[in-house]
Parts: C-alpha cells; structure tokens; sequence
C-alpha cells in the first residue's frame, strides 16, 4: 500500500467473510451456545410436528368411504371432504347445473387475474369487467331481466360517465355523443316514472331461474368480496377525499359517516341490513337478502378504505398540491393525476391488509343465513351419516381462504416493487 | 456572467400590478401595504431576511395564497375568488420552487407534457416534441425517460424549470431556486435562468444570489418584515443603499 501514491489509492476488495452454505448456517443459527442449543429445540419440535401431521392427513387418512362408519380408528376422514365437495363450493345451488356456478367462479377469478396484472390497467379493463360480471351473473341467475328503469338508469350512468372520464381527453363529438347517451337515459327514464312510457322488461334467459337464496358456497364469497371491494373501493376513496374537503358540510358528512361505521360491528350492520332496513320500505317493496348484504359490506368496507387512503393522502408533501395549483390544473385533474397515484402507492401494503381482513369478514353474512363458503362448509357436518370430523372440514375451509389470502398477500408485495420500479432513489 | 442590464423598459405595458395588498396569518402581518408594477419584460430580483414575507408575496400572484386586502392584477385581470379567473392567470404565469416539487411518480417527459396535454388539452405528440426542445435548451434530453429521484439537484430543477417553461408562461416566478442545492450545482440553473433572462422573459426572482441580480435584474427589490424597504437598479442598489436596514442585510450577506 505505501507504494501507491496519494491521491491513486487503489479500490480494495471487501474483507472476506464465511461464504457458502456452511458459512450462512454458522454465522446465523449456530453462532453461540444458546443460538445453537435454540436451533436444535427448534427443528426437532418442527420435525415432530411434521411428522405427527403427515401421519395423521397422509399415512392413515382414508381418501374415499362410503360412510363416516368407515374412518373410524384412522386418520384424516378426507372421505368427508370427497363426498361433500360440491355442497361446500357451490351450497344449495341445483345439483346437475354445479357446472353454472363453476364457470361463474373461473370467470371471475380470470377477470381477477386479469386484472392484477398491470399491463392490462387501460380501458380493456371496463369491457373485461362489464361482460365478464354479466356473464358471471347471467350464469348465477340463469336469466336477467331488465326492467325499462333500469335499463334507462343505465344508459343515464354510462353516458354521464362517459362524458365526464373522456370530457378533457375526448373531441367535441364525441363528449356530444356521450351527453345524447346520458340525455336518452335522462328523458327515457323521467317519461317512464311519469307514467308517459309504458313498463317493459328485456329479459334475457338461456338457462332456468335460480335466485340467490339457493346460492351458496365459493361464489358467494368470491361476489361478496370481489364485488363489495369494487364499489367499496371508490366510495372508500371519496369518502378519504370528502373529509380532507374544504367545505364544512362535505367534510362533516364524510367524517359522521367513517365514524359512524366504524364504531359499529359489521354483524350488527348486517343485521340492520336484514331486519330493520325492510321494516322502514314501504310494503309491497322488497329487496334481495343477497344485495342487501352486499351493500352492508360495501358501507362498511368504505369506511376503513377511507381511513387508510387518508393516511396516504396526508403523507404527500404539501409542495406536490402547490406545483398541481401552479400549473392550472383543475381540482379532478389534479387528484386524479397526482395526488392520488402517489397516495394509493404508499398505502398499498396497509390497503391489501383492509382488503384480507374484509375477505375473511364476509363470512359472518352466515349470521343472516346467506350460505358462503365458511357456512356450507359448516352445513357439511351437520350430515348424521358423516358426523364427528370437523377438523378435516374446517382445514379444508381454512386451507382455500389462505389460498385467497395469501396470493392477496405475495400481490401486494408485487405490486409495491412493481409501482415502485424507478421512482426509488 | 457579463450581460448588460441596460433594457428600456419606458415603453413596455405593464403586467403585474399590486396595489396596496395586504396579507396576515392570523395575527400576524405578513404583507403590508404592498405597491408594485411589473412591466413587460422586466427581470426583478427579490431579497431580504428569512420571514420577511418574499415567498408570500409571490405566492400571492398566482393564488397559491390569498391576499386578503388590495388589488392583484396580472394581464389586466384582476384575481378574484372565482376559479376560471385563477385558472386562467395560472396558465400564463409559471412558477419554480426551493424544493423542485417534480412528480416523483411521473417520467420527467411526463412530468413536463402534464400541463400541456391537461390544461392546454395540446395532442400527446406536440406536447412531446415542445418538452423535448425544452429539455435540450435545459441541457439534459437524455434524462427524459428517467424518474425524478435518479436526478440529481440541479438537474431536477433544470426539469422544473423547463416544465414551468413548456405551458408557454408570459411570466415566470422563482422562489429560492438555487437555495437547496449543493453549491457545485448552483451555476448550471443559474445559466438557465440567465439565458431566460437574456430571451426577454419577465421574472420575479426570490434569491440571494447576488451574482444573477447584478447580472441581469432591472430592479433590486429589498423586503423586510412584510414591507418593501428599498428598490432600485442593481447598480444603485448595491452601491449606495439607502435604508439603514438595506446595508445591515447586505453586510451580512455580501461579506460571507
Ligand atoms: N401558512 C402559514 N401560516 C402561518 N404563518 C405563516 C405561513 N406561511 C408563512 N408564515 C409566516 O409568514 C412569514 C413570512 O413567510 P415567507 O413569505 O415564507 O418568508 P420568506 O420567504 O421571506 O422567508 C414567516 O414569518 C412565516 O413564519
Ligand atoms: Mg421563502
């Protein structure tokens, strides 16, 4: 070293440290006495463990047997879980149509899919969604029928929509063509509920009718929180915007409405939903159980949806708003284009979070009797034939909600490197 | 940095106008009794202590703070709360800050066509070849594709100035620009705002860089506690300062 001048000092390689596979166990599970004696309770209890379960849901189990008579003084009754497979996934749902709901839950888990790759987040994505849910219900129901209001109310959504997502980007024509949409609607449905129109029904019916009382199973919890989290999803980020508003009223309604769901259980949200909320309808109106669920979870989903996007509303800068202000851009186009792609990357990992714990609390829709995957499950064992192997069922129950779960979870962290790619110092 | 200052500005209209504004916080007095005429074309230095009020004022002019007394006016049109008023003189005037405040999750392309393709609703592929040029004459096309947290300092705020510049502003309004840079990285956006300066641009420029205002402001603008002390040609202005508050505040900064 002396010989080298000052100022030419050559780049030293790192000091050399145990490598290799040894080296790692070494330095990381045997690096003291306690480390060591640590690692050794550690892998028997594991190995012991292991073992006892491979022996009790592998060596011994009984894959098939015509009652549970014959699993007694074995292990795992997967029997059970052969025999009952298609009540669990698909609950009351008529037997020879199983292949409706399957199709139905392949749909959705594509659109899924689809949809968390991030390639495809464009317009694609509007089409994907809008033929794949009406695909999806038209298996569930077996026929859709649309009654003149609703299909006006639509064509009123879709041209209002249309003319505002495409009212900076679209030509002059085109955002025309959207308010003619919306004012078709407008017309259409005023003239309907003032009488003038007479009532007709487009109904659209491939298949026999199956109403939702007879739904159940893995559908039923795949539509309760798939589509609980895409309405929840965007109220969620209103409601995150509203209680940062300016406006005292707003601001007073958004925060009223968080507080207000989130000092209450969902049970009893659920609850309200189907008891109280028809006692309040006037007679003669009745809405589906199912929705009304579903529009329990929603609310309550929003609420901690708002909660979590206001955090990362209030961790940008407040310089990004001033450089947003300075250039003129609009209130929308200021948060749609900056705000909130920063806000929603931060808060990624705690909104997955929201988004796991809401999967897993759908299941308490069985306290109203809606029969998803937890409650067929659960009906399963209530067999004579079959009684007296919960254990199997519920690890079965409990294994295909960590499938849901954990993929939730390893998205998460994809998604966090994948928005993260370049922006990261 | 020898660029005459000499610039008739007798004739130019004028395009900022500020009478009697007057801001607080709260209590406190931030702005007071502020009087200024800006003509087209002028390049104005603002300096003075710490709190003294500098970014306020030019917040002020495009709204990103609310005067709450006096008259602001930039082109003729006079700010009022209504929002197409402020959208308007916020397409014409453009503004640079300390922080850069650069869209973190936008390309720096993006982030310079944002403006142009929203606000000015100009097709993606002029708004492109608009922020190219910009990003040449700032220097540094080959960043284009890169995010703004692998830039460095200078280089960031060069972006920012070149995405001010590519909304095609009458008027552009520095605060601090150089003040959070490493000092190898205060002359390469010096140069840039001093080539704008030399195009003819109007400037309102809050800096302590001494250097820039010899070389190219019009006017010294000297502030104090919400006040404008002193103001004056550059040559003027730092030779024989008035106020007794002007010297102390330029002992202490000349003599550093
Ligand atoms: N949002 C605010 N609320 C209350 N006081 C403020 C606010 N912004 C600035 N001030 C105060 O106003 C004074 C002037 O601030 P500023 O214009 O930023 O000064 P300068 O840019 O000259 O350093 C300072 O004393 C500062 O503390
Ligand atoms: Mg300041």
């Amino acid at each position: 070293m002396t010989d080298v001048p000052v100022g030419e000092r050559r780049q030293l390689p790192p000091p050399t440290t145990d490598s290799g596979a040894w080296g790692w166990i070494r330095q990381n599970l045997f690096s003291s006495w306690g480390n060591g004696i640590t690692t050794v309770a550690l892998v028997l209890a594991i190995v012991w463990l292991l073992n006892w379960f491979i022996e009790w849901a592998v060596l011994t189990a009984v894959w098939t047997a015509p009652s549970g008579q014959d699993c007694r003084g074995h292990g795992a009754c997967w029997a059970l879980i052969h025999e009952k497979y298609r009540y669990i996934f698909f609950g009351s749902f008529p037997y020879e149509q199983h292949w409706r709901p399957l199709f139905a839950v392949i749909a959705m888990l594509a659109m899924l899919i689809l949809s968390a790759d991030r390639r495809m987040w464009n317009k694609r994505l509007i089409w994907i969604w809008s033929i794949g849910s009406f695909v999806s219900f038209l298996l569930m129901f077996g026929e859709i029928n649309l009654s003149s209001s609703l299909i006006f109310s639509i064509v009123l959504i879709v041209g209002v929509a249309g003319a505002t997502l495409r009212s900076t980007a679209g030509s002059a024509a085109e955002i025309n063509a959207w308010r003619a949409v919306a004012g078709i609607g407008f017309v259409g449905l005023m003239l309907r509920l003032l009488g003038l129109l007479p009532a007709f029904t487009i109904s659209i019916a491939p298949l026999s009718y199956v109403e939702t009382s007879l739904w159940g199973g893995l559908p039923v919890t795949i539509i309760l929180a798939t589509y609980g989290l895409l309405f929840a999803f965007p109220l969620g980020i209103l409601l995150a915007l509203g209680r940062r508003s300016h406006l005292p009223l707003i601001k007073g309604l958004c925060v009223g409405f968080i507080e207000l769901i989130r000092g209450v259980p969902l049970i009893s949200l659920l609850i309200m939903a189907s008891v109280m909320l028809p006692l309040f309808l006037p007679s003669g109106v009745t809405i589906d159980k199912f929705l009304r669920a579903l529009v329990a979870v929603i609310l309550f989903a929003a609420a901690y949806i708002a909660e979590v996007v206001r955090g990362g509303l209030q961790s940008l800068p407040k310089g990004q708003y001033e450089a947003a202000d300075a250039m003129g851009l609009t209130y929308f186009q200021k948060t749609a284009l900056v705000i909130l792609p920063q806000a929603l990357r931060v808060v990624i990992p705690p909104l997955i979070n929201t988004f796991i714990g809401f999967f897993k609390d759908t299941s308490l829709v069985l306290i109203i009797g809606i029969f998803d995957f937890l409650n067929t499950a659960n009906q399963a064992l209530v067999d004579p034939k079959w009684a007296g192997f919960p254990s199997e069922v519920y690890l079965f129950a409990a294994f295909v909600y960590f499938c849901f779960c954990f993929s939730m979870s390893r998205y998460s962290k994809y998604l966090e490197t994948e928005l993260n790619k370049g922006t990261r110092r | 940095m020898a660029i005459t200052a000499a610039h008739d500005l007798s004739q130019a209209p004028s395009v900022i106008q500020l009478k009697g504004v007057n801001k607080w916080y709260g209590q406190f007095h931030v702005l007071s009794d502020i009087n200024l005429d800006v003509k087209q074309g002028e390049r104005i230095v603002i300096c003075g202590p710490s709190g003294s009020g500098k970014s306020t004022l030019i917040r002020c002019i495009n709204r990103l703070e609310e005067h709450q007394r006096g008259d602001i006016a930039v082109h003729g049109v006079t700010l009022s709360n209504d929002v197409k008023n402020i959208e308007a003189i916020r397409r014409e005037v453009g503004m640079v800050f300390q922080s850069f405040n650069l869209f973190p999750h936008l390309t720096i392309l993006d982030n310079l066509t944002l403006a142009p393709i929203w606000v000015k609703k100009m097709p993606k592929r002029e708004a492109e070849d608009i922020a190219m040029s910009l990003l040449r004459r700032v220097r540094i096309p080959e960043q284009a594709s890169k995010y703004p947290g692998q830039l460095s300092g200078g280089q960031q705020q060069r972006v920012a100035i070149a995405r001010a510049l590519c909304m095609r502003p009458k008027i552009m309004l520095f605060d601090e620009p150089t003040s959070a840079l490493d000092p190898e990285m205060v002359k390469e956006v010096l140069d840039v705002m001093i080539e704008l300066a030399t195009e003819g641009m109007t400037m309102l420029c809050v800096t302590h860089e001494m250097g820039f205002a010899r070389a190219v402001a019009d006017r010294v603008i000297f502030m104090d506690r919400g006040e404008i002390v002193e103001q004056g040609p550059p040559t003027e202005f730092f030779a024989n300062p008035r106020n007794e508050r002007t010297r102390t505040f330029l002992g202490q900064i000349l003599h550093h």
